[in-house]
């Protein structure tokens, strides 16, 4: 099973960020992007998780095949821990929400109100989330923001066994992850500059 | 060649450039013939006297006050269906006319209901529904005005134009059904265009709803082409920092 | 979808607020206007029906900008836009927690309140209905008034400015069954005119609600 994308131009906005993307990713294989703050890996992730429309170019892969996890944790501080996984689980119709539990170490908090959280253990719960969607393209934006080193290598692990598992990630991150075959891709030289073919307000003849 | 082609800026730019002097003078003749006959040149009212001149703003705008929101919803469809930047630009740049039109129409109602109705406001079916539209214009420019991304702006307003027809045509027909049952009897009859009017009045009026209309036409076409550049600016300002 | 009506009812009674801040504002304006007007009953009994629709109105839409602000800030409506639930639905089932939050304590309360206002009772029978055939339409309207609005920062005082036009006919048709009860007249024409407007809206707003939230994802 491959996910390819070809020269991918995705916009935020009015504006496009980047453009001319591409890659080739197999089953089992984590994409690591890179690129400084604003070089559009957002941008990017979103367009592939469907939330956005490609600009031009083409993805092989449909938006439900992608299960988005996003620089917001998207929980609420009302729900405990257990509602919060329940309720995900019911959204994705996934049965079981013990591979999520385990997988992220949820175990001691399962009764605890999201508020009493801390930060780091609110990102576990966050990234818990993409085992139950069950998906098998997982597109993470910075998912290690806020989590220990203990946390970063439990959630290395969490990716690995979905990559053996027959997935694979697509993962905007500036750390290292240890993950094996992982191939990198800087999205820098793609930051779309001249915008005249998809902005009808740049022709020149326009005065 | 097709209509179509006129959705590019930069046609429609180079076409609107030669067009506008012609239909701005046609315009300003128009409205200025209808306005002055209307006036002057006709005879006063046996029952109405002098007030009744007023018919010669009153009708016009309110005329185009809702065939601006009818443009409105023309140039909102085209957006949503096929994204003609230009089309999105035409909706915005006519609702505040459309505004105007109405604003117009409400307060030359109001003058002309004085003498006649022995009051400003009624609570008439015709009346309300133009204040309803009056707060349509409002929430429609409102909503261009908060949303930051332009596209974003189009589509939202695009929706909203949709929906709110659907609800000013509600309103339209409820508000009939309300007066009816509140004050049965005491309606106020209200002239309505031509078919009441003889030709000493009519011709006159003709000749100003043509003018206003062609007023509109300008107006819009103008906005437009401001628009325009604003986003052309927009664009090459966001250019320059991509780049910088 | 059900998982996320009882979510979204569980953190209306969690977060406080949901189900009483409308039902209080509600009851401070029944208290209020009596000051404005007079204790007279006579002309309270008069505006009654009225007063009791537009306060309804108002404050069914105090919690409109909830519906979709919070969960658009903390990112869960782009994980609602990812899932495998459509938009579509998404939007009707949080116009129906809005209205199991608002509209029908809101309809419950509205007896007793009429009460304090001196409605004809021969009119209350006439209200309640009106309320509940009429207030479902007010969240699915206020749900699509605040889909266009969710990417604003001050989107509040926007949502009153475009979905109040929207409220019209179904504000003239409820004040009007009631109104029409007070005078002892048989009322059923607005009601089904109204009803048939809830209909109307219950069926075809959530497509209008999903494509203004798509755009606003964009």
């Amino acid at each position: 099973m491959y996910y390819t994308a070809q020269h991918l131009a995705c916009a935020r906005g009015d504006r496009t960020v980047i453009s001319g993307v591409g890659f080739q990713l197999r089953s089992g294989q984590a994409l690591i992007l890179r690129g400084p703050n604003g070089s559009g890996k957002t941008t990017l992730l979103r367009c592939l998780a469907g939330l956005t429309p490609a600009v031009a170019g083409s993805i092989s892969f449909s938006p439900d095949e992608v299960a988005y996890a996003a620089h917001a944790d998207g929980l609420k501080a009302q729900m405990s821990v257990a509602e919060t996984l329940q309720f995900w689980a019911k959204v994705f119709g996934a049965r079981d929400v013990t591979p999520a539990i385990e997988g992220f170490a949820l175990e001691p908090l399962l009764n605890r109100r999201v508020h009493t959280l801390s930060a780091g253990q609110k990102r576990r719960l966050s990234l818990s989330r993409l085992v139950l969607t069950g998906r098998k393209l997982w597109a993470l934006d910075e998912p290690t923001v806020s989590l220990d080193m203990q946390a970063v290598a439990q959630f290395a692990g969490a990716v690995t066994t979905h990559l053996t598992q027959g997935g694979a990630a697509i993962i905007a991150t500036h750390i290292d992850l240890g993950l094996p075959e992982a191939e990198q891709l800087d999205i820098t030289p793609f930051r779309a500059t001249a915008q005249t073919d998809t902005d009808p307000f740049l022709d020149e003849a326009l005065l | 060649m097709s209509i179509w082609k006129y959705a590019n800026p930069t046609q429609f730019m180079r076409t609107t450039r030669w067009l506008l002097p012609w239909l701005s003078a046609l315009a300003i003749l128009s409205v200025g013939t209808g306005l002055i006959w209307g006036f002057f040149f006709t005879p006063d009212d046996f029952r109405q006297g002098s007030t009744v001149k007023i018919i010669y703003l009153h009708v016009p705008s309110a005329l185009m006050a809702i065939n601006a929101w009818l443009m409105m919803l023309v140039t909102s469809l085209i957006w949503l269906i096929r994204r003609h930047h230009v089309s999105a630009l035409l909706a915005r740049a006519a609702a505040p006319v459309g505004l105007v039109m109405t604003l117009i129409a409400l307060i030359t109602g109001g003058i002309w209901g004085q003498p006649m109705w022995g009051t400003y406001w009624a609570w008439d079916p015709r009346l309300t529904s133009f204040l309803i539209l009056f707060l349509f214009y409002l929430g429609y420019i409102a909503l261009w005005q908060a949303v930051e991304t332009q596209d974003t702006a189009a589509d939202l307003t695009s929706v909203l134009c949709l929906v709110g027809s659907v609800f000013a045509l509600l309103s339209r027909y409820a508000v009939n059904f309300w007066n009816q049952g509140l004050h049965q009897g005491t309606s106020v009859p209200v002239a309505t265009g031509g078919r009441t009017v003889s030709d000493v009045f009519f011709v006159p009026l003709l000749i100003s709803m043509a003018g206003f209309g062609l007023m509109f036409v300008v107006l819009v076409l103008l906005r437009t082409r401001t628009e325009i550049r604003a986003r052309r600016l927009q664009a090459l300002l966001a250019r320059e920092r991509a780049a910088s | 979808m059900i998982a996320l009506l009882r979510r979204d009812l569980l953190l209306a009674v969690r977060a406080g607020g949901g189900f009483g801040l409308g039902l209080a504002f509600f009851l401070i304006l029944c208290v209020l206007v009596p000051f404005g007007v007079g204790p007279a009953p006579a002309t309270l009994a008069k505006i009654a029906p009225g007063i009791l629709w537009v306060g309804a109105l108002l404050a069914c839409l105090l919690s409109l900008d909830r519906i979709f602000q919070l969960d658009a800030e903390d990112g869960t409506l782009d994980l609602l836009a990812t899932s495998p639930l459509p938009l579509e639905g998404s939007a009707s089932v949080k116009a129906l927690a809005h209205w199991l939050t608002t509209g029908l304590p809101l309809t419950l309360a509205a007896a007793p309140l009429g009460l304090l206002l001196n409605l004809p009772a021969q009119a209350t029978p006439w209200l309640v209905a009106g309320l509940a055939l009429g207030t479902p339409a007010l969240s699915v309207i206020g749900t699509f008034g605040a889909a266009l609005t969710v990417g604003l920062k001050r989107g509040g005082l926007l949502i009153s400015l475009l979905v109040l036009p929207l409220y019209m006919p179904t504000l003239l048709f409820g004040a009007e069954a009631a109104r029409r009860g007070a005078e002892g007249l048989d009322a059923t024409t607005p009601l089904f005119l109204m009803a048939g407007i809830t209909a109307g809206t219950i069926a075809l707003m959530p497509f209008a609600s999903a494509a203004a939230l798509r755009m606003n994802l964009r």
